[in-house]
């Protein structure tokens, strides 16, 4: 079978974006992924968006990105899954390609957040279960919250455990120049700070932003002698749901989806999780990011916050949506485009030497959606 | 105004009405239209006792668009005696601190109101600590 290649990225920084569209943000990452393939453009365009309808006022953005960024008339809807809209637009355009029905695809994440100056949460909570979670007054980071009252609790490690995590995070967006917050943090900031959504201290919450990002996909045979980029391989895409609500969970603890779009997306790839470089793990909180460490088989169950002393695979090598900022459903494609400019040998300071095999997983929810890519060079 | 996505849910809100699956036995909440257990169609209705016990909770002090005449309020996962979780509010807590594990039984309170002016009272369960 021919191989799936991404062939282009592009990204815009992560910030509020105050003087800047849905439109414009959109058509900034798909020109410079245009060009970033030596000019290359889809057949098929994929927008992974969650907010557009409810905060910009905007549906129907296939019609809209399209005529905006020079694509008029080529096919093109929105993907929605939550937080991982955009991973799964991803998902679309390799199953687009590697089907053969276009040969050229582009997914692209965007998301607008600053279009409203309050009220977002009550709009993000529509990831949740309206009618029995979002009507209790639950919002995503409440949900968070719950689960890691739980975790304290049932394993007996401190709020501390998770603390290398965002501090991790925001050592490395200091090097990134698309990332929102490019300060390093100091450990004793991180202790001694209130929690927000107790036991959510600010520093275990993502930071919701404006941004986009796109990635190009073509088949191996297609490309250009000498292409402009090294070609990435894409060799594993998977997509997996787990309850919606997480009170209809067995066990809330386990982030089964994420467990099973590891397994399916390294099956693809002929792979073990173990075998990545790097992984683009989901920091959308702390928590949220042990329990995927944890799915993915890196540490038992209980004891993904060891992690730090044990030693791991490099994660959130570009700060992760904790300090590069969290474009919603945007996220999941600059995890994929993050982990391209890794493979290509482009991340500079950042750069995890010798990567050649890394993993992005981006989820929708606590898990209740998890996307699971696997590429290579 | 939500009046008619309200009142569909009235029964499971005030009563706590959810279903027992008539293949395989297991109580279910909220209701469903597929039986998580067998996957058999669970349509008979089930009065749980209201009685469970503290699975998780947090404290919101900054709430959502609807829910800010509340705040802080505190949100629970429970765990109903016959098997099934659900997510409530907590209400009626005194000086003692809210714990997991902690026995809750549940009442009928006002949730929130919905829409700003015209302000339609929406009630429906929450949990308050069982006297012991
Ligand atoms: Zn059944």
């Amino acid at each position: 079978m021919t191989e799936v290649v991404i062939a282009g990225i592009g990204m815009t920084p992560v910030g509020e974006h105050w003087d800047l569209s849905l439109r414009t943000l959109a058509a900034r990452a798909i020109l410079s992924a245009e060009k970033d393939a030596g000019g290359l453009k889809p057949q098929a365009l994929y927008i992974g968006n969650f907010l557009g309808s409810m905060v910009s006022h905007q549906a129907n953005l296939g019609a809209l990105i399209t005529d905006n960024s020079g694509l008029g008339g080529i096919e093109s809807f929105t993907i929605e899954a939550a937080e991982a809209s955009g991973a799964a637009a991803l998902h679309m355009a390799y199953l687009a390609v590697s089907s053969g029905f276009v040969d050229t695809a582009m997914a692209l994440g965007v998301e607008k957040v600053t279009d409203m100056t309050d009220g977002v949460e009550k709009i993000l909570a529509t990831g949740l279960d309206f009618d029995y979670e979002g009507f209790e007054g639950v919002t995503p980071a409440a949900q968070a919250a719950l689960l890691m009252q739980r975790y304290i609790y049932q394993y007996g490690v401190g709020h501390a455990a998770f603390n290398w995590l965002p501090l991790l995070a925001h050592t490395n967006a200091v090097h990134n120049p698309n990332a929102m917050y490019r300060k390093a943090l100091k450990p004793e900031v991180l202790q001694s700070a209130p929690p927000v959504v107790d036991p959510l201290t600010l520093y275990d919450i993502a930071p919701y932003a404006d941004g986009a990002a796109a990635v190009i996909l073509t088949r191996s045979g297609l490309l250009p002698k000498k292409p402009v980029q090294k070609p990435v391989r894409l060799l594993g895409s998977s997509v997996i749901t787990d309850a919606l609500a997480l009170y209809d969970r067995p066990d809330p603890l386990r982030f089964e989806a994420a467990r099973r779009s590891v397994e399916q997306a390294c099956r693809q790839a002929g792979i073990l999780p173990g075998d990545v470089d790097l992984f683009e793990v989901d920091d959308f909180t702390s928590i949220y990011a042990v329990l995927a460490l944890e799915a993915a088989g890196f540490a038992l169950p209980g004891e993904g916050t060891q992690l730090s002393e044990r030693g791991h695979v490099p994660l959130l090598t570009m700060g992760g949506s904790k300090a590069r900022g969290c474009p919603v459903g945007a996220s999941g494609l600059y995890q994929v485009c993050e982990a391209v400019t890794q493979l290509r040998g482009q991340a500079g300071a950042l750069q995890v030497p010798g990567a050649r095999l890394a993993m992005t997983q981006s989820l929708g929810g606590p898990a209740s959606t998890a996307v699971t890519h696997i590429l290579k060079v | 105004m939500e009046i008619p996505r309200h009142w569909r849910l009235k029964k499971q809100r005030y009563a706590l009405v959810g279903e027992v699956c008539p293949h395989c036995e297991a109580k279910i909440f909220p209701p469903r239209d597929v039986c998580p257990h067998c996957s058999g169609e669970a349509k008979t209705p089930y009065q749980f006792s209201g009685q469970g016990e503290v699975y998780s909770y947090t404290v919101m002090n900054d709430a959502p668009a609807g829910f800010e005449e509340n705040t802080p309020y505190t949100v629970a996962v429970v765990k109903l005696a016959e098997g099934p979780m659900v997510t409530a509010q907590l209400t009626d807590l005194g000086a003692e601190p809210v714990k997991i594990g902690m026995p809750v039984e549940m009442v009928t309170r006002r949730i929130r109101s919905d829409g700003n002016d015209r302000g339609m009272i929406v009630y429906g369960y929450k949990f308050r600590p069982v006297m012991q």
